[in-house]
């Protein structure tokens, strides 16, 4: 019995951390929005040297890198081509209907059916049709729900950090806001909302608990950061030039996409009803 | 990383399991705030302490098996998961033993810890006054010294005292210093509920049983030998009976996750699509809980300490607790107001956000100890 993260996982997140904060992820993720791959493909071959594609059958592992990815707003179909699809070399992306209809960044991919783009509320998430069906398999589908799950809670704790820091600096009526306890209850609700979020996540890469679990908990509170970093940061967190805007639009896309709250909550009555989970 | 449990815990577990299921009473026992079901619960308490299941991480020599952390979370599952009664003992066996075990001398636990154990002797707390509640430094029961007799004399009025009904000892905080200011000057202080001056005087709760009382103390003598930890170092050691009663200790996953099973089963005999999410929600929480205490059971046999984790963990329990009895009487629908064990679970709940610290209390302590957001500024609001 040891759960918590050993010194190999710690040391793996602390050196994606050091090699994210000096890539100015804000500017590759803006780049990719407009188009502009260039820079967030040249982060996708650093990230490869770490040997982030290479991490479908090591779900803590999987795990520990995906929050990474999410706390630094990674641009690019990651939980598409690593945990969905397994490509270590290339980049691939697929579409899932009805639960993923749209192929996610198709046009930086290999494939040849790409169709019409769609913009997604995140100007990052590139979506495209695409013609050629792909082939479901529910163990991969299982696997990129535990890589998004842990993209929302590295979202989620990115956010925290963020308000929790623009509160102490922000004053009114004379006092940084906050030590208003309306602040202060809403950020201590998002802290304990991540920290019951995380042990589900891990607990699903241990296959304790299902992906479902763990996806639930982490939308729910990577979505609690969002409402409430925005509130806190009022309007200047309603503008797209404030990076903040990058995360907040993120999460609201990653809420939804690989099962959206109410199918996974589904999926976990249904395994409830019928036994299946203890 | 793992979740594995070894042959010894397994073993251990599986102990447990055998022995409750052989001897928990197959109806539930009378509510233990009653005086038939407090006869009751002391003598399931004399059973459990018979058998050393009544305090498993105890050490032998106080009807302990000495047993681990890991193992005293098994031991709490099987037991929530057996349905086994309510702990009359709670109080002492989880509050105050640990500040025993702290900073009680040999003597003090020597006299107090078996008799807490077998449930011979079941304590109450005495902290709150009616007006120091959330402030509680700001309390004003005085103890004045009495050389001659060698000791104190207590004096002045406790609240919301739970089980002071019946229970025979009490523990809390009184000013023995009067001209020191709110945290300093206070000391902890053992009194039996039967000396001379002190009146005890049961308050109804929400479902009408005598759960908490007011405790009157006037002119009640209370030897040196009584005085828990140093003189006028009472609100260190206070404070490390609530980081217990917050924390780990007192609320182990164990009842949420048999709690949550059974919500699963009543869904099965009366599904309602309407309250499905609610019963998910709960045994996700409940689990989200399990496994969140597996961490915090690492940490700590790793040397960490409990810190400010444990308001983390005492807001979100409490919040699930009420969450899931809620959905529970939702599936019962318009049977929900009858008398049921989920009713009687749902009123408890309630106090879960307003007691060990209100949930007000503990959200600031997570955004300031946590969070390190800035404390409020001197006597706003004040």
């Amino acid at each position: 019995m040891k759960f918590v993260l050993d010194d190999d996982h710690r040391a793996f997140a602390s050196s994606l951390d050091s090699l994210l904060a000096s890539a100015d992820t804000v500017a590759v993720a803006r780049a990719w929005a407009d188009g502009e791959h260039e820079p967030g493909l040249r982060l996708w071959q650093r990230l490869a040297e770490q040997g982030v594609t290479a991490l479908a059958d090591e779900p803590v592992f999987l795990v520990v890198a995906f929050e990474r990815l999410g706390y630094h707003a990674v641009p690019g179909p990651w939980v598409e081509s690593v945990a969905y699809l397994g490509r270590e070399d290339g980049i691939g992306t697929v579409a899932v209907p009805p639960h993923v209809p749209y192929a996610l960044d198709a046009d930086v991919t290999d494939r040849d059916d790409v169709g019409s783009r769609h913009r997604s509320v995140d100007r990052t998430r590139r979506l495209f049709e695409v013609s050629g069906e792909d082939e479901p398999d529910d163990e991969a589908f299982d696997r990129a729900v535990l890589a998004v799950s842990a993209q929302l809670l590295g979202l989620g704790e990115r956010v925290l950090d963020d308000s929790v820091a623009y509160v102490k600096q922000r004053k009114q009526f004379g006092r940084q806001i906050g030590s208003y306890q309306a602040i202060k209850h809403a950020l201590a609700d998002v802290r304990i909302a991540l920290d019951f979020a995380r042990p589900l996540v891990l607990g699903a890469a241990l296959e304790e608990v299902p992906a479902s679990a763990a996806k639930v908990a982490a939308g729910d509170a990577a979505y609690r950061a969002a409402r409430t970093g925005l509130q806190v940061h009022g309007a200047i967190g309603y503008t797209a030039e404030f990076d903040l805007s990058l995360w907040l639009t993120k999460i609201r896309a990653l809420v939804t996409a690989w099962g959206t709250p109410a199918v996974h909550r589904a999926r976990l009555l249904e395994s409830l009803v019928d036994g299946g989970v203890r | 990383m793992d979740l594995d449990l070894s042959e010894s815990e397994r073993a251990f577990r599986d102990e447990a399991r055998a022995w409750l299921a052989a001897n928990v009473p197959a109806e539930p026992l009378p509510s233990m705030d009653t005086e038939e079901g407090w006869r009751l619960h002391q003598e399931w308490e004399a059973m459990l302490a018979e058998a050393r299941w009544a305090v498993v991480s105890w050490p032998e020599e106080y009807h302990g098996r000495g047993a681990s952390l890991v193992e005293w979370v098994l031991f709490e599952e099987e037991y929530y998961r057996a349905g086994a009664p309510g702990r009359v003992s709670q109080n002492g066996i989880f509050l105050l033993s640990p500040i025993l075990f702290g900073y009680g001398t040999q003597e003090q636990q020597d006299r107090f810890l078996p008799s807490m154990a077998t449930g011979e002797q079941i304590w109450a707390q005495c902290w709150s006054e009616p007006e120091a509640g959330s402030d509680l430094a700001s309390l004003k029961s005085t103890a004045t010294r009495d050389d001659e007799r060698g000791g104190w004399v207590l004096n002045g009025q406790k609240t919301w005292s739970s089980r002071a009904t019946y229970a025979h000892w009490g523990f809390g905080l009184f000013r023995s210093d009067p001209e020191a200011q709110r945290h300093a000057g206070l000391t902890y202080f053992l009194f039996p509920l039967d000396a001379d001056g002190v009146t005890v005087r049961p308050i109804a709760q929400l479902d009408g049983e005598a759960g908490f009382a007011e405790v009157f103390l006037d002119d009640v003598f209370v030897p040196d030998a009584d005085v828990l930890g140093g003189v006028g170092d009472g609100w260190r050691v206070a404070m490390s009976t609530a980081g217990n009663e917050r924390g780990l200790s007192l609320r182990s996953p164990g009842r949420f996750c048999a709690a949550a099973d059974r919500l699963v089963a009543l869904y099965r005999e009366r599904p309602d699509a309407r309250a499905a999410d609610g019963v998910v929600d709960a045994w996700l929480r409940a689990h989200a809980y399990r496994l969140y205490t597996w961490g915090t059971v690492t940490r700590l046999a790793d040397g960490g300490e409990m810190g400010a984790a444990g308001s983390v963990n005492k807001v979100f329990w409490s919040e699930l607790d009420i969450a899931l009895h809620e959905t529970a009487l939702d599936l019962l629908g318009p049977e929900s107001e009858l008398e049921s064990t989920w009713l009687d679970g749902y009123t408890f709940s309630l106090s879960g956000p307003i007691y060990a610290g209100t949930n007000e209390v503990q959200r600031n302590i997570v955004a300031e100890r946590i969070l390190g957001l800035p404390r409020e500024p001197k006597g706003a609001g004040r």
